[in-house]
């Protein structure tokens, strides 16, 4: 690990997206993620990648899921609507398994929305990011250090798993500066003798490709890549456990949101109050196993979000009714404070007669 | 002798060989379909083919092979 | 016993097509077929199939090939070749892909002057979905969605697609043509081939427009469609060249772009 710089979240996304050999980068400028974008211009024609601005999300999607056809190391960039543009695009090289590292820096929403930060992508991200059965790798870092880490390993797990992977960030996250250590250079390059980059009149002619006309190919395939998604939940869960290990209160959030609830921990802690975090960082797949350890020794789960309550959904589905899930959020871009959550967990402490 | 060798596998019968051939050679065969059900291009009479191919350049199936003496 | 002088080209699968009997389609998948026998290229040539009735192109060609999202094979034209300039990209579409939900991606990869060849097959209607209107059916045509005949009071005007790109400086090469006869078909095939041989050049964006028959969904003939393509396709789509740098004198779109600028700034007519 390098010595640490100092670093806006965005911009760290793209250094260390460059490292991990990040070929081609396809964006359009969007609050609050354009620095990614402008970060990429400025570094990636002084090392002989490739840079386009796109006119638009969609043709940036469309030209990520070509180059990532050809097997080169894809990214691109978008906030909340340019996301659902991306939509259609991100289903395709679902249906096509191809890999790609998709950052969306959400910002307030439904609609044009607001352009401060916000969570109010999650279903998106984890349901319904686009059309068909597939779901796509969900990372969610919660540090600038995060970012760049996070980032790093989408690249190698895109392809390990030949399915596209998401960074779920937030405005907070992408225009915060903290020291981070950036991660060494690689090429990134592996074998893809599935990649249709010209035979060469050397192997047989590959097709990238998401029509499959007849029914029973199209379940196969299906039903294939349900396969891989079951190896994915079994190896790539993770999630930060933080003072879980007597809590009996269990907060759990992600992202810019977990870091609110850390301080807000921390000072239950200081009055007495056994309370722990869980902070997912893989949205996709969703950490149940963490959620197992702990829901016999809680008394209750608070989940606090930036926004209307998605992510709760995901607990009360892995709690399975065990115990009691509260939900307290804000969205529009307001972010919970500190004192707001420590209220909560006073409220939920004082209903279990906890103190 | 040059002549025409129409692949029934790719023959769609659509007639565009027909119409073009400069000598009206070809035409399609009202006693045979092809395993699609269509009616087949065939060639009426070699001896007076050139192997002018016009008709292998409007085939859209590229059903035609031009042999020429 | 004689030369064949006239055979299927290597670069065609032996699989049969799925376009209806008489369709253009066909016709110009061997043009490029041919051109990409004569070059020698299949080796490094990789092919973009459209939404519509070529959605299965990618099963007729035999290089490596891509089946792109519905109007957005310019974009994903240009994620392949960014990647391996080297590489021979082809785009090929019909007239609702490239004109209608793909007007933006065919128009900036042609300002952009991606070197990318895009073959545009304009049959004036959505055949793949049955027939229904496009943004190239002409006034009065009767189509699923025009029952009455296009109203342009309503539904405006035709797009004439190589005219409209022919404006940008990043087009290399703007042709059209048309298939209906064995001399057409030969000019239609030299067209492609400059296409091809100027996307390897690197001189610039082309694109040749095909004039096409739908002969289903127009309810006629092979041999009807062509004549009512001659009578009101080729009025309203005049067939020839409507950008040729090379011709003009050029080595590629930029320096031909830097003369127009210099023109233009010393206030000179534009050439």
């Amino acid at each position: 690990m390098s010595e640490k710089v100092l670093m806006k979240g965005n911009e760290a996304i793209a250094e260390a997206a460059l490292r991990a050999g990040c070929q081609c980068f396809f964006g359009y400028p969007i609050t609050p993620q354009t620095e990614l974008a402008a970060y990429m211009s400025k570094r990636m024609p002084k090392m002989g990648r490739v840079y386009l601005q796109a006119e638009s999300e969609i043709a940036a999607i469309n030209m990520v899921y070509g180059a990532a056809g050809t097997g080169a190391r894809v990214m691109t960039s978008s906030s909340s609507p340019g996301i659902s543009l991306k939509s259609e695009g991100i289903s395709y090289m679902a249906g096509a398994d191809l890999p790609g590292v998709i950052v969306n820096i959400t910002r307030g929403g439904p609609g044009l929305g607001g352009i401060q930060p916000a969570q109010s992508d999650y279903w998106q991200a984890t349901r319904a990011a686009g059309h068909g059965d597939f779901h796509m790798i969900v990372l969610a870092p919660s540090t600038v250090q995060e970012m760049a880490d996070e980032v790093y390993n989408a690249f190698d797990i895109a392809d390990r798993y030949r399915t596209p992977v998401m960074i779920l960030g937030d405005g907070m996250l992408g225009q915060m500066m903290e020291p981070v250590s950036l991660p060494e250079e690689k090429s990134g390059k592996t074998d893809k003798p599935w990649a249709a980059d010209g035979h060469r009149n050397k192997r047989k002619k590959n097709v990238i490709n998401s029509l499959f006309l007849k029914p029973q190919a199209l379940e196969d395939r299906n039903i294939e890549r349900f396969e891989r998604y079951d190896v994915i939940k079994k190896n790539e869960q993770r999630a930060e456990m933080y003072l879980t290990d007597d809590a009996e209160i269990v907060v759990v959030a992600f992202g810019a949101s977990a870091r609110v609830v850390r301080s807000a921990v921390d000072r239950a802690r200081s009055v007495g109050i056994k309370v722990g975090l869980i902070r997912p960082i893989t949205l996709w797949p969703y950490p149940t196993d963490a959620i197992e350890s702990v829901v016999d020794q809680a008394k209750k789960f608070l989940v606090v979000e930036m926004n209307m309550g998605q992510m709760v959904e995901d607990v009360r589905l892995a709690v399975a009714g065990r115990k009691a899930v509260d939900f307290f959020g804000h969205t529009g871009g307001i972010i919970p404070t500190p004192t707001e959550v420590f209220e909560q967990i006073e409220r939920i402490a004082a209903e279990k007669g906890e103190e | 002798m040059s002549k025409i060798i129409i692949d029934e596998t790719y023959c769609k019968g659509c007639g565009l060989c027909v119409a073009v051939c400069p000598r009206a050679l070809i035409s399609l065969d009202a006693e045979k379909l092809t395993p699609k059900g269509y009616r087949p291009a065939k060639l009426d009479d070699a001896s007076k083919c050139t192997a002018c191919a016009m008709c292998a350049t409007m085939c859209p199936d590229v059903a035609i092979t031009v042999v020429k003496e | 016993m004689g030369e064949i002088i006239f055979k299927r080209p290597d670069a065609l699968e032996d699989t049969v097509f799925s376009y209806c009997p008489g369709c253009t389609h066909g016709i110009s998948h061997r043009l490029i077929a041919e051109i990409i026998d004569e070059l020698g290229i299949e080796g490094t040539t990789v092919g973009v199939a459209p939404v519509g009735c070529s959605v299965m192109a990618y099963d007729f060609f035999t290089c490596d090939m891509f089946e792109a999202a519905h109007g957005r094979a310019p974009a994903v034209a240009t994620g392949i070749k960014r990647v391996n300039p080297d590489n021979v990209v082809f785009a090929y579409q019909g007239d609702g892909d490239l004109a209608s939900i793909g007007m933006a991606e065919t128009v900036h990869a042609a300002s952009r002057g991606e070197n990318i060849t895009v073959i545009f097959i304009n049959n004036a209607i959505y055949g793949m979905t049955g027939g229904q209107m496009a943004p190239t059916s002409l006034p009065g045509q009767v189509t699923q969605t025009s029952p009455f005949g296009r109203d342009v009071t309503q539904a405006g005007y035709p797009i004439r697609v190589v005219e409209l790109l022919s404006e940008l400086d990043g087009v290399a090469l703007a042709q059209r043509v048309t298939l209906d006869t064995p001399k057409h078909v030969r000019e239609a095939k030299r067209a492609i081939k400059k296409a091809f041989e100027y996307q390897i050049a690197g001189v610039g964006y082309s694109i040749v427009e095909i004039v096409s028959t739908c002969p289903t969904n127009w309810g006629l003939s092979p041999q009807d469609a062509f004549q009512w393509m001659r009578d009101n396709m080729l009025p309203y789509y005049p067939l020839g060249v409507y950008r040729d740098v090379k011709a003009e004198g050029f080595d590629n779109i930029h320096d031909r772009a830097a003369d127009k600028r210099e023109r233009l700034s010393c206030g000179k007519d534009e050439k």
